[in-house]
């Protein structure tokens, strides 16, 4: 077979030719590219660097001071109630100083009622959280804005989370949990059998601009802010007070401020 | 060839009754459901997205919708029309389509799916118990 210089040039240049019409017929083809849905967050969203909290324990003298918040909490959160201690689910309760504090501060000699007022717990919020590096599927994570979110769908019950929080701020799903939940909000889902949860410092009330349930319950007695932004009240009140924190010799770094 | 007529009844006793279930049904078959449209959704005419996009794909909007809302915290939706959604299965898909069980649960029992959304998420926010 002869093939002549000139023809396999001829045939170089038009396969060269043939490789280059795609992209041109392609251009010249595509139709206007459709609108592509937008996403992205509400109006009103609040951000922050941390989010935090300021608790006012002065302020909280009974259990009757306490209650409202946790009822406020827990019924918009459809969180169930059992009466069997060991299938309890919180975010939101009150304990005593000696508990909330072992080992941190030590109520000796200290004001009388230290040791009968009760004191808020619920989810630290910790700037270094020990739970998302237990987790194994990613469940729960830490948020740009210094929550600790849960994924419900993503958890897989096997409670290392809960292994790894000191502070007991996790509950297990031991039964499915809408039979213990005597009005439900509508808005909000319920969780189900074999599924960690906590608080999520209202996650979704901040995402329409409003502040968490507790708070917004509490009047005052409690302060939500940027712990990042040195204008803002949960600064202002940690400036001006003295406040301790649950545990930070674990070196976790909560979120919530107790002024004692 | 002394084992012909042996072979050919075996032969036809064995397509009898591999196709016994094809002429058994013939004729029976279920219809395709027909999925009922509340009067919310019959006066906004047009879903998130199209008809026939949100036929075949809203597993897919509801996945994305679930992970941008979950894990990413953002909220709203535009569609290319310009019009704004809260992502959310029971307050904004069920607002609308708040006949759970004339809606959803009519195709997925016609295909046999079973989505595990309703073990958590509640069917109805507008109903109060």
């Amino acid at each position: 077979m002869d093939t002549s210089r000139r023809r396999v040039l001829q045939l170089l240049g038009l396969s060269a030719a043939a490789l280059s019409t795609p992209p041109v017929f392609n251009a010249l083809a595509a139709e206007a590219p459709a609108a592509k849905p937008k996403i992205g967050p509400g109006k009103e969203a609040r951000t922050a660097q941390q989010w935090a909290m300021v608790i006012d324990t002065r302020k909280f003298k009974s259990e009757a001071d306490v209650r409202p918040l946790v009822d406020a909490c827990h019924s918009i959160h459809n969180v169930p109630h059992w009466d069997e201690k060991r299938w309890e689910i919180k975010w939101l309760w009150s304990t005593k100083y000696e508990n909330a504090f072992a080992g941190t501060a030590s109520a000796r000699f200290g004001p009388e009622d230290l040791e009968t007022r009760p004191f808020l717990v619920l989810c630290n919020q910790c700037e270094n959280p020990p739970c998302v590096r237990a987790c194994p599927t990613k469940a729960t994570w830490k948020r740009e804005d210094g929550i600790v979110m849960m994924d419900f769908h993503r958890c897989i019950g096997c409670r290392f989370c809960m292994a790894a929080c000191p502070f007991g701020a996790r509950s297990f799903n031991y039964r499915d949990p809408r039979p213990g939940i005597t009005q439900t909000n509508k808005l909000f889902p319920t969780r189900m059998k074999g599924v960690v949860e906590k608080c999520s410092f209202c996650a979704e009330r901040l995402a329409e601009g409003k502040l968490p349930a507790c708070v917004e319950a509490a009047g005052g007695k409690l302060a939500f802010g940027d712990l990042f932004d040195p204008a803002s009240d949960v600064r202002k009140l940690i400036r001006e007070n003295y406040t301790i924190r649950r545990k930070i010799n674990l070196g976790t770094e909560p979120a919530v401020y107790y002024i004692v | 060839m002394k084992d012909k007529n042996l072979i050919v009844t075996g032969l036809v006793i064995f397509l009898v009754i591999v196709l016994f279930p094809f002429w058994y049904n013939r004729g029976k078959a279920v219809p395709p459901p027909e999925v009922k449209l509340t009067d919310k959704a019959k006066a906004a005419k047009e879903c998130v997205l199209s008809l026939d996009y949100m036929r075949a794909e809203h597993m897919q909007v509801l996945d994305l919708w679930r992970e941008t809302v979950v894990r990413e915290g953002n909220r709203i939706y535009t569609n290319p029309k310009g019009k704004e959604f809260v992502m959310s299965l029971s307050n904004t898909c069920l607002d609308c389509h708040s006949n759970k069980a004339d809606f959803c649960d009519k195709c997925h029992n016609y295909a046999s799916v079973r989505p595990y959304c309703w073990d958590c998420h509640i069917e109805n926010p507008k109903e109060t118990k």
